[in-house]
């Protein structure tokens, strides 16, 4: 295979030369003969630049205006009354719930990432976790906003929570939304702390490389004094373990209680038991999705290919692929089930969706989802960035179309014929959701210019030198044979 | 005045000898893990306990190098997680299933419902659906989302906690080699403070570990 072509680890590689299949000769994590300080320097160059791009300036201002948008809908939506949106009967979960479901979605690959690739080991997750960890704590913002505003009355939101009041009033924990409700918010809280935790040291780095005294103090304060003692690294090392193993179960849970809103109601096309699996490969398809098309972008931008290498490109759409694959056969499974269930109602549901008004958005999501995804079983096409930035980008839209398909064509036509009606979504919907993205994008982009986009101090842990029996016994790093720990290679003198 | 004057004189020279540089410890710079990790154990073996390794990032078998007995946190953790569950579960039951406080404060006492009134809600059991008032299978969510949230509040908390974090101040922060720490330098501070600890042996210990450099430092 390409094994035969691959250049050597000493030949001076080329930015996207690890590509290689041959399971003999490990592909190094970080290209361009980086060593330590050369991490350091490589990530923190980007927070130290005097300016950003001139494109992350453009994409920043045109990020503010959406949302300013958002901000100009959500009074709107507050002062008038949910009535602006498109939700009727009988379509009352419109495109608020689509696009929360879309977002938790998008939520669901930095956890992933950060915690399920960690606990199996696959160390090229530290050239993308830091941005999918920050990408997922963002969407899941963005998701938490619309029931939110959804319920209305936005000031009794606190209704939410179980809050002793005057009323000896309690929410109902029987209902799956009051389960969604404690499995988004311990999502959020836990996401950030471990998106937290991993900051410190890289905070502690960049406090002490700080130009200036304000970024001193500022780095200086959340890095909590930092000193990278070894037995604070013991605690935390472990911390990190636990965090992983609890985080795993919850990144799981969460899309699976967000199914259950759907699965233990009794609409047809929602009442199926596939649905928390079939959510949770979704929600990891399209999470991989978002951060290949943020991350595509950002790599160029801030200079950044030797850290996110072709190789980390290729291995996410190779999970893209995947799920991919498992979210067509969930498609097919349901179709399957339908039929062979003998329920009248649930065959009429699936045909209805794929056949009816709303056949369009089922085509759709069938080519975005499952026939787009297909070309990353050439090579040639996983590893060129423009192709998997336009694959991804259909990916994003599929599956928003997945929700929209489950969601609405489930409501447009249940059991009671003389309430069936077509949905339509207002401007208003329209511009909430363009809004959203400029929550997303705006603090994705605060994130991309103010903090490490790469977890510095754990790529410096997979550096090849610090495992000198993975392989690379001829690089120029110098590693010895024999000994455990040889010494980095300095770029920068 | 002149009394005044001597006043200032004395409280100057005062303050000048409490700010004067203390010795604090040693710090020992050295290039690369290896180097760090084989007087890792050398200071080890010399008994000292008030002492530490700092590097960029977690270098694996430097605890063994000196001597680190396991953390404790797992088991904190486990703490935390059994709250939340036990939490999760009392959470449940009283608000959806229990009206203990209202039959309370029903009660003849009048000292207890009076106490109680202000301070504990009823609980507000209803019937949906015909299901039992109370039934573990609908509440194992919110339990395990409890359980995970709070052994994550535990091992996160904890960790920085056990570790004595946030401490901003610290003598190694007074070396300006230091600030390598964080970057690709490997360091171990010995504190001034252990008992084994003499000014003029242990920097001749220090001297003899292949450090790239060796300073005092103050607090």
């Amino acid at each position: 295979m390409s094994a035969t072509t691959a250049p050597a680890a000493h030949d001076a590689p080329a930015i996207d030369s690890n590509t290689w299949d041959d399971p003999a000769r490990r592909a190094p994590l970080v290209t361009g003969g980086l060593g330590f300080r050369g991490i350091t320097d490589g990530v923190c160059g980007v927070v130290e630049a005097p300016q950003p791009p001139r494109a992350w300036f453009v994409a920043f201002g045109a990020s503010l205006v959406f949302l300013a948008i958002l901000g100009l809908m959500l009074g709107y939506l507050i002062i008038t009354g949910v009535g602006v949106w498109g939700n009727k009967s009988p379509v009352f979960w419109g495109w608020p719930i689509v696009n929360f479901v879309f977002w938790v979605g998008i939520g669901h690959a930095g956890t992933l990432i950060s915690a399920i690739l960690y606990l199996f080991r696959q160390k090229w997750r530290t050239g993308i976790n830091r941005a999918a960890e920050a990408m997922t704590i963002f969407a899941v913002i963005c998701a938490g906003l619309y029931p939110g505003v959804h319920i209305g009355r936005v000031w009794a939101a606190y209704y939410l929570f179980p809050l002793p009041n005057q009323m000896d009033m309690w929410p109902q924990f029987r209902s799956p939304l009051m389960w969604d409700v404690f499995a988004v918010n311990t999502y959020l809280t836990v996401s950030a702390l471990f998106w937290y935790m991993g900051l410190v040291p890289d905070l502690a780095t960049l406090r002490d490389r700080a130009p200036t005294r304000l970024r001193q103090v500022l780095y200086g304060f959340f890095a909590l004094g930092w000193r990278g003692s070894n037995r604070h690294w013991h605690r935390y090392e472990r911390a990190y373990l636990i965090l992983a193993a609890l985080a795993t179960p919850l990144v799981l849970s969460v899309h699976s209680v967000v199914s259950f809103d759907f699965a233990t109601s009794q609409i047809p096309g929602w009442h199926t038991t596939i649905f928390p699996p079939y959510f949770v490969a979704g929600a990891i398809f399209s999470g991989f999705a978002m951060v290949v098309t943020l991350l595509v972008p950002a790599r160029k931008l801030f200079g950044l290919e030797h850290f996110i290498t072709m190789r980390h490109l290729e291995n996410m759409n190779k999970i893209i692929l995947t799920t991919g694959c498992m979210v067509g056969l969930a498609y097919g499974t349901e179709f399957f089930i339908a039929a062979y269930s003998g329920n009248p109602l649930e065959q009429f549901a699936f045909l209805a969706r794929a056949r009816a008004h709303f056949g369009w958005a089922y085509l759709s999501m069938i080519f975005c989802n499952v026939v787009v995804p297909q070309l990353f079983w050439f090579k040639k096409l996983r590893t060129n960035v423009w192709v998997m930035f336009v694959a991804c980008i259909f990916v994003n839209i599929g599956m928003w179309f997945e929700r929209f398909v489950i969601i609405v064509t489930s409501l447009t036509a249940d059991f009671l014929p003389a309430a069936w009606d077509y949905y339509t979504p207002t401007w208003v919907d329209i511009l909430t959701f363009a809004g959203t993205f400029g929550l997303f994008m705006t603090l994705f982009l605060l994130f991309c210019r103010f903090l490490p986009m790469i977890a510095i101090s754990e790529v410096k842990g997979v550096l090849p030198h610090e495992h000198p029996d993975l392989g690379f016994h001829h690089d120029d790093h110098g590693a010895g044979a024999g000994h455990g720990h040889a010494k980095p290679a300095e770029v920068t003198p | 005045m002149s009394t005044a004057t001597l006043d200032h004189a004395k409280q100057a020279a005062a303050a000048a000898e409490a700010a004067a540089p203390k010795h604090a410890g040693l710090l020992l710079e050295f290039e690369t893990p290896a180097a760090l990790m084989k007087a890792a154990e050398q200071v080890r073996d010399a008994g000292f306990s008030k002492w530490d390794c700092h590097t960029p990032y977690p270098v694996h078998g430097l605890d063994r190098c000196m001597g680190i007995q396991p953390t404790i946190l797992p088991w904190i953790v486990l703490g935390g997680g059994l709250t939340g569950c036990t939490l999760g579960l009392i959470l449940q039951a009283y608000t959806n299933g229990i009206e203990l406080p209202v039959s309370l404060m029903q009660a003849e006492n009048g000292v207890i419902r009076e106490l109680l009134a202000p301070f504990l809600p009823s609980g507000y059991p209803y019937v949906v659906s015909g299901k039992p008032i109370f039934s573990i299978p609908a509440n194992i969510p919110v339990m395990f989302e409890l359980t995970i949230l709070l052994s994550a509040f535990a091992a996160f908390f904890g960790m920085w906690g056990l570790n004595m974090l946030p401490r901003f101040h610290h003598p190694v922060f007074t070396s300006a080699r230091f600030k390598r720490a964080t970057n690709d330098r490997f360091f171990i501070s010995i504190e001034a403070e252990d008992p084994r600890y003499d000014r003029q042996r242990t920097r001749a210990l220090a001297d003899g570990l292949g450090a790239a450099h060796v300073e005092e430092l103050v607090a």
